[in-house]
């Protein structure tokens, strides 16, 4: 089966003047990111401030050039970004931010924003425009009379659902999510999780959710991808990856999102060393060696690539692959 | 044994609307206490009341007494022996709350110069102790640089340095660790705990982050629109919240192991200040609401356990609340 | 470091010669100095011996050129009405304008500034209001007619000061006042401003926070964070202390730069004229660039490369 969306090897590279003196310096936002999305399946990718997971989402729909690499959707390429090929196609694929007010337009009201896509795509005539308004505001919990209103006169989490009815007008086949939680309260991030995952089964969506928060991420992706520094380090099925990270940097990802489950936690805290390094100066070999417990000589010398450790699940690091017996780097953890 | 700080009926009201309808908070010295909840609780306003700084606009009353002296309302030169030096706060987003055009040494000195009469040697001494005791390396290089050179973390840790060097009794600390990183979280909270530890400081966690609250704090306090309602250990707070939207948020989070499930999606939202229902201000979101609960807002009352509840449910037995998403 | 100031010296120079040129050719282009400067009457003879004795003859690009290679030799050209050389005159005038200009600037320092951090410190009280008031007063008010009304009431009416001319200490303080009204109004605005941003700083409440008394926090930490965006509207004013003064010199008579720069302007005098062009935009242009090195000193955001978090 063809996987709805195919990204191989993608790079971006921010290049920066380091300042009175210093040479330009080279930012790798993105190194040699490979995934495939399947229909109907939704790939959480998960990382801190630095990992590049936003970059890679916008590189995803054409938002932002690919330095390296390249993106196919339904089999076949991407258009370049910018071109009527590509902006057609944009129909199929929509994205969703964290901020719903800025992504609002001020002036219209909401239901004018909803139809604005089928307006851009000229998708069918006038009247069932406003029917289809009317039935996606009915589907994400919206009334008809909010559906007058003008963005500020919305709370937050009306505003992402008016967001996501919008993503949602032209029904595209795939929607990138960048953090499109993380500015709600809790109760509220309940309700547009819910809600997400109810689209999901209903339309049979695809999507890319990009989160920093893992239980969030959890709830509604299959599979993970935990990305470190621009580069993919570990990718699982989401409960099997929160059941058994096999990374060193997933595992303390997942040991340091707190749980208050009854029983509280079952291991203790695995806390990193050192701050995380500055993007545009990486380490040597695995990104993560300086801050990891488990580093070996080879970290420092060899960037790890993916394997496969286990069906469905691929891993980036030497020691968890089997590199053998060497010298342990004794970084405390 | 008395408590450290003890707040009775703290009102709070900016122009007439009322935003904190009246806290009675206690804690003991070198106790930890989480407080939770959502924007427009209160969580920060109780705290900057307190403390006396909200501005000056704002109508503060009630009483809060720190080993039993009154401190709300006393002189600015109480207060500020106060600030730093008894009571410390730190804030969110520490890249914004370190000020950009002094150096670091300036910042944590000036704390050291006014609550501790240091100077000189002795002063940049302890500068670097402290930075030593929050985790940044090569302290003594450090001591000159400005905020914009460190990271987010960083920064965070030496919001903490600075908060320890009046070597104060009570550590409240405001949404610590939200700004940051996962990883870089545990690590503040780890720090949190062990200065904590060291220096039988207590503390006062305010976080919407149930999970940071659950780990690092004895008991926890629950606030919704202004008020307190529900008070608990955190281990009996999390296996057996008692008040509604305790429940609600307790469930609202998604569960990192073990089955998935729907999400406990309280419908609704935070009620305006301006507009407060008549009543328990969570009544138009609750599932359990009864007529008696729009009538007048429920009193925070001691209940079983060591534990309070603003709630008429009280002790009865019934099955959680099922919160049914209604569209708005 | 050394990279960074030949970049901004040569943008400098660069704005200065576009001035110059700017002046250069839209002073030719507007009228004839020969004819103005010898009258309408003259004879047709002595009006083309003047243009030739000045070079007025040959196409606009050749006088450019002749123009700007004297100027980078030093020679600023002379002045068609009585031969001296340009700068000369310029020159022994420049005192008399500073006379206005320096205490006028102190004038606005002096009130602008504080007034703005009162007003700011004490936001929404009357005092504020009536500050912000006088401001917008101020800077409304044009400085001729300000100046006017002044000589009316103080000159005319009382009789206290006089209403022109230079002869004494008291012939100054009408214009200065005048000159500096406005720009204490328009310092005191901004100032206001830029307290008021700074005072919302979440860095103010962390330092009240550690009980530093409100007073150390206003001055150790709210002003040296104003200062910034406060120091280039200063650096501003004081680029306009040669060309600042224009009109009032020319309400008070005063025989300041200004005054001989309307004079030669409507002379047509060029070389004066263009003279005074060019030290107005060095003068510009160089308290910008002290502006610029300033900030290097009142803000260590803008000192270099970040020094990582190693």
């Amino acid at each position: 089966m063809t996987a709805l969306i195919e990204a191989e090897g993608l790079a971006r590279v921010y290049r920066s003047r380091g300042g009175l003196f210093a040479p330009e310096r080279a930012l790798r936002a993105v190194d040699g990111v490979s995934f495939a999305i399947a229909r109907g399946e939704t790939l959480g990718l998960v990382g801190e401030s630095g990992s590049g997971k936003s970059t890679t989402g916008r590189m995803v729909l054409g938002l932002e050039p690919c330095d390296a690499g390249a993106v196919r959707f339904a089999g076949a390429p991407m258009p370049p970004p910018g071109t009527a090929g590509w902006r057609s196609a944009r129909a199929r694929m929509q994205m969703i931010f964290q901020d719903p007010l800025g992504a609002l337009d001020r002036r219209l009201p909401i239901a004018a924003q909803i139809r604005e896509p089928l307006d851009i795509h000229s998708r069918h005539d006038l009247p069932t425009r406003e029917a289809r308004v009317r039935a996606l505001l009915g589907d994400l919990g919206l009334s008809a009379e909010l559906g007058r209103r003008y963005p500020h006169e919305l709370s937050g989490g009306q505003r992402q659902r008016a967001v996501l009815a919008r993503a949602l007008a032209t029904e595209p086949d795939f929607l990138v999510c960048d953090e499109p939680v993380s500015a709600l309260d809790v109760s509220i991030q309940a309700q547009v999780v819910n809600l997400l995952v109810d689209l999901q089964a209903k339309l049979a969506l695809t999507m890319l959710f990009i989160s920093h928060d893992l239980r969030v991420v959890r709830q509604v992706s299959h599979r993970i991808a935990v990305m470190y520094l621009g580069r993919i380090v570990e990718v699982g099925d989401a409960d099997d990856l929160f059941a058994a990270p096999a990374h060193p940097y997933t595992r303390a990802l997942v040991s340091a999102a707190p749980a208050p489950a009854p029983g509280r936690r079952r291991a203790p805290r695995i806390v990193l060393s050192s701050d995380p390094p500055d993007p545009s100066a990486r380490p040597t070999g695995c990104a993560f060696h300086p801050r990891c417990a488990s580093a070996i000589a080879r970290c420092r010398a060899e960037t790890p690539a993916l394997a496969t450790i286990a069906p469905g699940r691929r891993v980036a690091c030497h020691v968890v692959a089997g590199a053998g017996t060497h010298a342990p780097l004794g970084n405390a953890a | 044994m008395a408590p450290l700080v003890s707040i009775t009926a703290l009102t709070v009201a900016f122009q007439g609307v009322t935003v904190l309808h009246g806290i009675d908070l206690e804690i003991a010295r070198g106790a930890a206490l989480g407080l939770v909840g959502e924007s427009g609780s209160g969580r920060s306003v109780t705290w900057l009341a307190a403390l006396g700084l909200l501005p000056e606009s704002a109508q503060v009353t009630g009483a809060v007494r720190l080993e039993g002296r009154d401190i709300l309302g006393a002189d600015e030169a109480v207060l500020d022996a106060v600030r730093g030096g008894r009571v410390a706060m730190i804030f969110q987003d520490p890249a914004s709350a370190l000020n950009p055009v002094l150096t670091i040494r300036r910042q944590i000195g000036e704390s050291l110069a006014r609550h501790r009469g240091l100077s000189g040697a002795s002063l940049e001494s302890e500068a670097r102790r402290l930075l030593d005791l929050v985790g940044i390396a090569d302290a003594a290089r450090r001591l000159a640089a400005y905020p914009h050179e460190f990271s987010g973390g960083q920064n965070q840790r030496i919001m903490i340095a600075m908060a320890l060097a009046g070597e104060p009794d009570l550590l409240v600390a405001d949404e610590p660790t939200t700004a940051l990183d996962a990883t870089i979280q545990s690590q503040i909270l780890d720090l949190i705990g062990r200065v904590r530890r060291e220096r039988e400081m207590a503390l006062v966690l305010i976080s919407h982050d149930l999970g940071v609250v659950a780990e690092t704090c004895d008991r926890v306090a629950v606030m919704y629109a202004g008020r307190i309602v529900e008070q608990a250990p955190a281990d009996d707070l999390f296996d057996a919240p008692l008040h509604p939207y305790t429940e609600g948020l307790v469930g609202a989070l998604p569960p990192i192991e073990g089955a998935r499930r729907r999400l406990t999606a309280i419908p609704g939202t935070v009620p305006d200040p301006k507009a407060m229902p008549p009543g328990c201000a969570f009544a138009p979101r609750c599932p359990a609401v009864r007529t008696a609960c729009r009538a007048a807002p429920p009193s925070l009352r001691e209940v079983r356990g060591g534990r309070s509840l603003a709630c008429i449910r009280e002790e009865e037995t019934r099955d959680p609340p099922t919160f049914v998403e209604a569209a708005e | 470091m050394l990279r960074y100031l030949a970049v901004r010296v040569g943008r400098a120079l660069v704005t200065i010669a576009l001035v110059v040129t700017f002046a250069f050719v839209v002073l030719r282009l507007s009228g004839d100095p020969a004819l103005i400067i010898m009258g309408p009457e003259a004879p047709p003879e002595v009006i083309a011996a003047f243009r030739k004795a000045w070079g007025l003859d040959e196409p606009i690009w050749r006088q450019y050129i002749d123009y700007f290679g004297a100027i980078l030799q030093g020679e600023l050209g002379r002045s068609m009405r009585d031969g001296r050389p340009a700068i000369a005159l310029v020159a022994e005038r420049i005192p008399a304008t500073l006379a206005l200009t320096i205490p006028a600037l102190l004038l606005k320092l002096g009130i602008g500034l504080p007034a703005g951090i009162y007003a700011a410190l004490h936001r929404g009280s009357a005092i504020d209001r009536a500050v912000m008031v006088a401001a917008v007063a101020g800077f409304t008010v044009p400085s001729f007619v300000l100046g006017l009304v002044l000589v009316l009431v103080f000159a005319v009416q009382l009789g206290w000061l006089p209403s022109g001319g230079q002869e004494s200490w008291r012939h100054a303080i009408l214009p200065i006042i005048t000159l500096g009204t406005g720009g204490a109004a328009v310092l005191a605005r901004f100032t206001r401003s830029a307290m008021l941003e700074v005072l919302g700083q979440p860095y103010i409440r962390t330092a009240s926070a550690k009980g530093i008394p409100w007073r150390a926090v206003v001055t150790g930490h709210a002003l040296p964070n104003a200062a910034i965006p406060t120091v280039t509207i200063i650096g501003f004013m004081v680029g306009t202390l040669i060309a600042g003064a224009v009109v009032v010199e020319s309400v008070f008579s005063w025989p300041g730069v200004g005054r001989l720069l309307v004079v030669a302007v409507a002379n047509r005098d060029l070389a004066v004229v263009q003279c005074i062009l060019l030290l107005v935009a060095a003068t510009m242009v160089a308290s910008n660039l002290t502006v610029d090195f300033l900030y290097g000193f009142l803000d260590p955001r803008l000192r270099g490369a970040r020094a990582g978090s190693h």
